[in-house]
């Protein structure tokens, strides 16, 4: 019965009513597409962190935090043996997509055909791991990489990347044609099949050994891919491991600096991490584990600022729909002062008046909430097929501007029960007056 | 719903329905002391028709007000059914009323958003009454009261007469101790007013139940078993108009 009341004093005032749920609704449709938004942002920046340095990266103990710039001291000398353990491990094979040897290493990398020089970040991946890292989209929303500028060093003709900019002419007197005489020599080495690579852009990488002496070694470039950031375009190098090993170790023990794992799905990070770390328990091998938000400070700083974001909205929305109840409920009370005191004159308690108004509240917020969870749902949708693009952070080219209408269960019910409790909690307080009202006083009410 | 922890009339059938006992009722207004009742003691026996008559402002309504425990006196001693309401907390008052006690109301006061049926069903279902209990006594008291066949009809859809029967059925409804009702013609028409008379008198002499009004109304008076003249917050005379 008190739901049955409660239901048709919401229908007694229809347009106050629907001004109610209307306030509520937009709450929810607002609640619902920013939700999914970022949720759609989280998930590209998850996927495109996964794509390049995978969940978790085994490292020797120590790198992470002291080795960058000493990457051969940190080596990792049996990796091969470590990747087979991991590999076969029981616990960790059927959630794991690979696992892959990597070298992170520094240096200077020049273009002697147009007398250009620039220091570089190097890393080193076994080509067909890193295209299946790349192909890694758990979430569905990876799209075909763009690949595009490079023109420091220029290569950017020679890749022939649309909008190249043209690269003014140097007449500069120091400029030359030529590179170092030690340089090409130093190069051969490791450049025996240059004839395979037709007339691509050459780089020159020049980078300290472990025992530090200067290496140098070629690559061929075969496309570049932006990577968000101009000071990224402009320094990252990545190339093919085993010459990675070679710039970085020389003539010496070759050794990996990570060892990359991508897994099946970034809900196992965790129970992964733990059986990874028993495991080089059980082998005394003196390795640590990172995954990629601790590797990727952007993904945790942008996923922080979005949700700071989100939830300075979904305040805002709360309040809008606090103030709008209240309003809602403290008139209501105002004109059924007279059946509330002829409710309690006939024996309903404090309390019944109370849950009357509360269940109102409840009520209006529920209808609100749901009718604001389908029409955003069903504006996402409606979103989702205009086609409109963006640069999102972390990318250097536009991609569709989406928002994720699929696993979003949670948003969907977080944002209903906010908006509900929001509505309930709206209502205690009219309802508390209404409660307290002297039956006598309010059986006089007009 | 509600844990039965008043007393039922009963538990004391042998008393007044009513009983004052130097009963005084001042209202402080902002600092503005009005005095509705001085001082009166008296009784209203069980089972009769009684009348409180007198002109307006002389606390008729404050009366029957202490009496349906909806208002507390400020002095002296007030029994309903046997029970000194000044020992009840609001709780327990509220209880007490839900069980004893039933009210008719000048304006009706039907909740507007409940059928005729769910407005008399309503305090059985306060009173925990079972479901298939209270729809029988409900459409009882529907049909002693002719509207069984308008069950089914919001307030809005009945008229002036058929709401105070309505009304008069829900205060039935639950078999109280004493009815109140205060000025229950005074929306009606003669002809209606007659009609609800004879009908409250027929459910009183049916039920037993101690009716109280609050009236201006010579045709209501003259169905008084016993009548109470109040002026100026005073008992002014108590007249017995039929034997009981």
């Amino acid at each position: 019965m008190l739901f049955t009341i409660a239901f048709r004093n919401i229908l007694r005032n229809k347009r106050r009513s629907l001004m109610t749920l209307l306030a509520i609704a937009v709450g929810g449709i607002a609640l619902v597409l920013f939700g999914e938004f970022v949720a759609f942002v989280k998930v590209g920046l998850e996927t495109n962190a996964v794509q390049n340095v995978g969940h978790l990266t085994v490292y020797r103990t120590g790198y992470f935090d002291y080795g960058a710039g000493n990457p051969a001291a940190f080596g990792i000398g049996n990796y091969e043996q470590v990747a087979r353990a991991i590999a076969a491990d029981p616990e960790i094979e059927p959630t794991l997509n690979l696992v892959t040897p990597t070298v992170s290493l520094t240096g200077i990398a020049g273009n002697f055909d147009i007398d250009a020089s620039k220091t570089f970040l190097g890393t080193g991946y076994v080509p067909s791991d890193r295209d299946r890292m790349l192909r890694w989209d758990e979430h569905g929303v990876s799209r075909h990489r763009v690949f595009g500028d490079s023109g420091v060093l220029g290569l950017c003709e020679k890749l022939k990347i649309a909008d190249c900019p043209p690269r003014p002419s140097l007449t500069s007197a120091t400029a030359t044609t030529s590179a170092p005489a030690d340089l090409p020599s130093l190069a051969a080495e490791g450049d025996a099949t240059s004839d395979l690579h037709g007339d691509a852009p050459r780089l020159d990488l020049l980078a300290a050994t472990a025992s530090g002496a200067p290496n140098v070694m070629s690559l061929y470039v075969s496309h570049a891919e932006p990577q968000g950031a101009r000071e990224l375009d402009e320094n990252v190098v990545v190339m093919n491991f085993s010459l990675a090993q070679k710039l970085l170790y020389g003539r010496g023990e070759r050794k990996a600096v990570g060892l990359v794992l991508q897994l099946h799905h970034t809900a196992d990070i965790e129970p992964v991490r733990a059986r990874l770390t028993q495991l080089f328990k059980d082998h005394n091998w003196d390795l640590e584990v990172r995954d990629f938000a601790e590797r990727e400070p952007f993904y945790r700083q942008a996923v922080g600022m979005f949700n700071a974001i989100f939830l300075f909205i979904s305040l805002i929305m709360g309040v809008i729909v606090l103030f709008t109840v209240v309003n809602t409920m403290g008139m209501s009370v105002v004109e059924r002062t007279n059946e509330i005191g002829t409710s309690r004159a006939m024996g309903v308690r404090r309390g019944g008046i109370r849950q009357l108004f509360v269940a109102e509240g409840a009520m209006l917020g529920a209808l609100g909430a749901t009718a604001g969870v389908l029409a955003g749902q069903a504006l996402a949708t409606l979103f989702n097929r205009m086609g409109a693009t963006w640069t999102p952070p972390g990318q250097a080219a536009p991609r569709p501007l989406e928002v994720l209408t699929s696993d979003v269960h949670g948003l969907l019910l977080g944002a209903w029960i906010g908006l509900v409790v929001m509505a309930t909690v709206a209502a205690v307080v009219p309802a508390n007056r209404a409660a307290q009202l002297k039956v006598v006083d309010a059986l006089r009410h007009i | 719903m509600m844990a039965a922890t008043s007393r039922t009339p009963e538990d004391d059938r042998s008393g007044p329905a009513v009983r004052f006992r130097d009963v005084g009722k001042v209202y402080d207004d902002d600092g503005l002391r009005v005095t509705a009742i001085k001082s009166v003691s008296f009784d209203i026996p069980r089972r009769r028709f009684a009348m409180i008559v007198g002109p307006s402002g002389s606390g008729k309504t404050t009366l029957l007000n202490l009496i349906g425990c909806i208002d507390t006196p400020t002095s002296g001693r007030l029994e309903v059914c046997g029970q000194d309401i000044a020992a009840l907390t609001d709780q327990a008052l509220t209880d007490f009323r839900s069980q004893n006690i039933a009210f008719v109301f000048q304006n009706f006061n039907l909740l507007p958003v409940l059928t005729a049926y769910e407005n008399v069903d309503y305090p059985l279902l306060l009173l925990g009454v079972p479901a298939r209990e209270r729809r029988e006594r409900t459409m009882a008291m529907l049909e002693s009261v002719g509207l069984a066949d308008k069950r089914d009809h919001r307030p809005n859809q009945l008229s002036g007469g058929q709401k105070q029967r309505v009304a008069i059925a829900r205060a039935l409804v639950k078999r109280p101790a004493v009815v109140l009702a205060d000025e229950p013609t005074a929306n009606l028409d003669s002809r209606t007013g007659a009609e609800v008379i004879l009908l409250m008198r027929k459910i009183q002499e049916d039920t037993a139940a101690s009716f109280v009004f609050s009236t201006h109304d010579p045709q209501l008076i003259s169905h008084a078993d016993e009548t109470f003249v109040i002026r100026d917050g005073e008992l002014a005379e108590h007249r017995i108009e039929r034997a009981a």
